[in-house]
């Protein structure tokens, strides 16, 4: 039976927790917003993107004259995952789901017996990867610092594979991050970066041009050259865009049951609470009573 | 009333510009072009340079663009856009300023990434002094 005083010091700390889990649901509350107009407003590029992609992709009429990271080395062997998670946790399930997913693929990679290698984005996720994978992690990008998102934090992930890619250090590049579908739910995605997978172009909409086709200047191969690296960087500011909204819907609705959580403890607490000090008056009255009645 | 090119300018962070108008002049690899309404279909890569936005007759605004794609059809005009600040807001003694600095990192290069990177920033702040002057 816990004495008055420790009761009391128990409420007081559980108190002081949902306190601070109330704050930092308002704060991922806030936050989440900021991240949803950014990712709706990055939507556009993407898109267009997208679509300049589709027609370039169709102009082109013969494969073996496409850059390489478009189709692929048409190996198979070495697969680079680049794992896109949050800086931070008291996130609810976020990182590990993301992790999750990309242990599951790993194994199926290591099973069917191909290299697997890691890039990290997102310290927690190195973190998790550490512990079996350390050896295969080939680097981590820190996005600690970041404020807020740029594409100019995106770009040199994006030109770090690119760069990877040229060296012929993988043959294919596996993204993982969550899309954010609701502030509840969000959804590990796993897109294929390179060889570029033909869905992602494919479902932009092409311009309707009335018979004509595209002129190009420079021609073909040289603009595809530039737009699909580029491409790469545009998908990964995408992917951490969806994250960082998905990351701060993940916190709130974990803020919110934690805050919930402390409501229902404080309330038993109390409860106990009151009736031990109950106990302690009545028992006193009966030491009290009965010494009176000794006499 | 003369027809006019829908034209929509987009940075990776999001729509910029998005309004119909009498002319854009965009700076491409090959040379500037000008698009106007029923533009033959183009594709191009756009170089560090001023685009134009011509409007209402004598109304012209100029962005400086760090380079990019542009996609034209008869109907409308998009830039794809890596950076863009409008002329306007670029400020001479600061360009000329991190113009020196970019020449001092690229004497102060030791590797052939290095020399690049500050070799295309060099390239960069003397465009935008050039649309600057």
């Amino acid at each position: 039976m816990p004495s008055l005083k420790d009761l009391r010091k128990r409420i007081t700390s559980v108190r002081s927790t949902r306190k601070i889990t109330l704050a930092m649901k308002m704060v991922a509350a806030s936050k989440l917003r900021r991240a949803q107009d950014q990712a709706e407003a990055a939507r556009p590029y993407a898109e267009r993107m997208g679509a300049m992609l589709t027609a370039l992709a169709a102009g082109l009429g013969d494969p073996q004259s496409a850059p390489r990271i478009l189709v692929g080395t048409g190996s198979d062997r070495t697969h680079l995952l680049v794992v896109a998670t949050a800086e931070r946790g008291l996130c609810g399930g976020f990182n590990s789901s993301i992790v999750r997913a990309a242990r599951v693929h790993i194994r199926e990679l290591l099973a069917a017996g191909k290299t697997v290698k890691i890039l990290c984005v997102g310290r927690k996720g190195r973190d998790m990867l550490r512990r079996d994978h350390a050896s295969r992690i080939v680097d981590t990008v820190d996005l600690s610092k970041v404020r807020r998102l740029g594409f100019a934090d995106a770009a040199p992930v994006g030109g770090r594979i690119t760069a990877l890619f040229e060296a012929g250090e993988f043959d294919v590049c596996t993204l993982f991050y969550n899309t954010f579908r609701t502030v509840m739910t969000q959804v590990v995605t796993r897109h294929q970066l390179i060889p570029a997978a033909a869905s992602a172009a494919a479902a932009a909409p092409v311009a309707d041009l009335g018979g004509a086709s595209y002129e190009f200047e420079p021609d073909e191969a040289e603009i595809l050259e530039r737009l699909v690296p580029r491409n790469i960087a545009v998908q990964i500011f995408h992917a951490l865009l969806e994250n960082a909204a998905g990351e701060q819907g993940a916190r709130m609705t974990a803020m919110d049951s934690a805050s919930r959580n402390a409501g229902e403890m404080i309330d038993r607490l109390t409860l106990n609470y009151n009736r031990t000090r109950q106990a302690v008056i009545t028992k006193e009255l009966i030491e009290i009573i009965s010494g009176a009645e000794a006499l | 009333m003369p027809e006019k090119v829908h034209f929509e300018l987009v940075s990776p962070e999001r729509l910029l510009v998005a309004e119909d108008v009498d002319m854009v002049v965009v700076p491409g690899t090959e040379g500037d072009f000008g698009v106007l309404a029923g533009h033959a279909p183009v594709m191009a890569a756009v170089r560090p340079g001023v685009l134009e936005i011509h409007d209402e007759g004598s109304e012209i605004r100029r962005i400086f663009l760090a380079g990019g794609f542009a996609e034209v059809t008869p109907s409308r005009c998009t830039v794809l856009a890596e950076e863009s600040v409008p002329v306007t807001d670029l400020d001479r003694g600061q360009l000329e300023s991190r113009l020196k600095n970019a020449r001092e990192d690229l004497e102060d290069a030791k590797t052939d990434a290095d020399r690049h990177r500050a070799e295309v920033a060099i390239q960069l702040f003397e465009e935008m002094l050039r649309a600057v002057a």
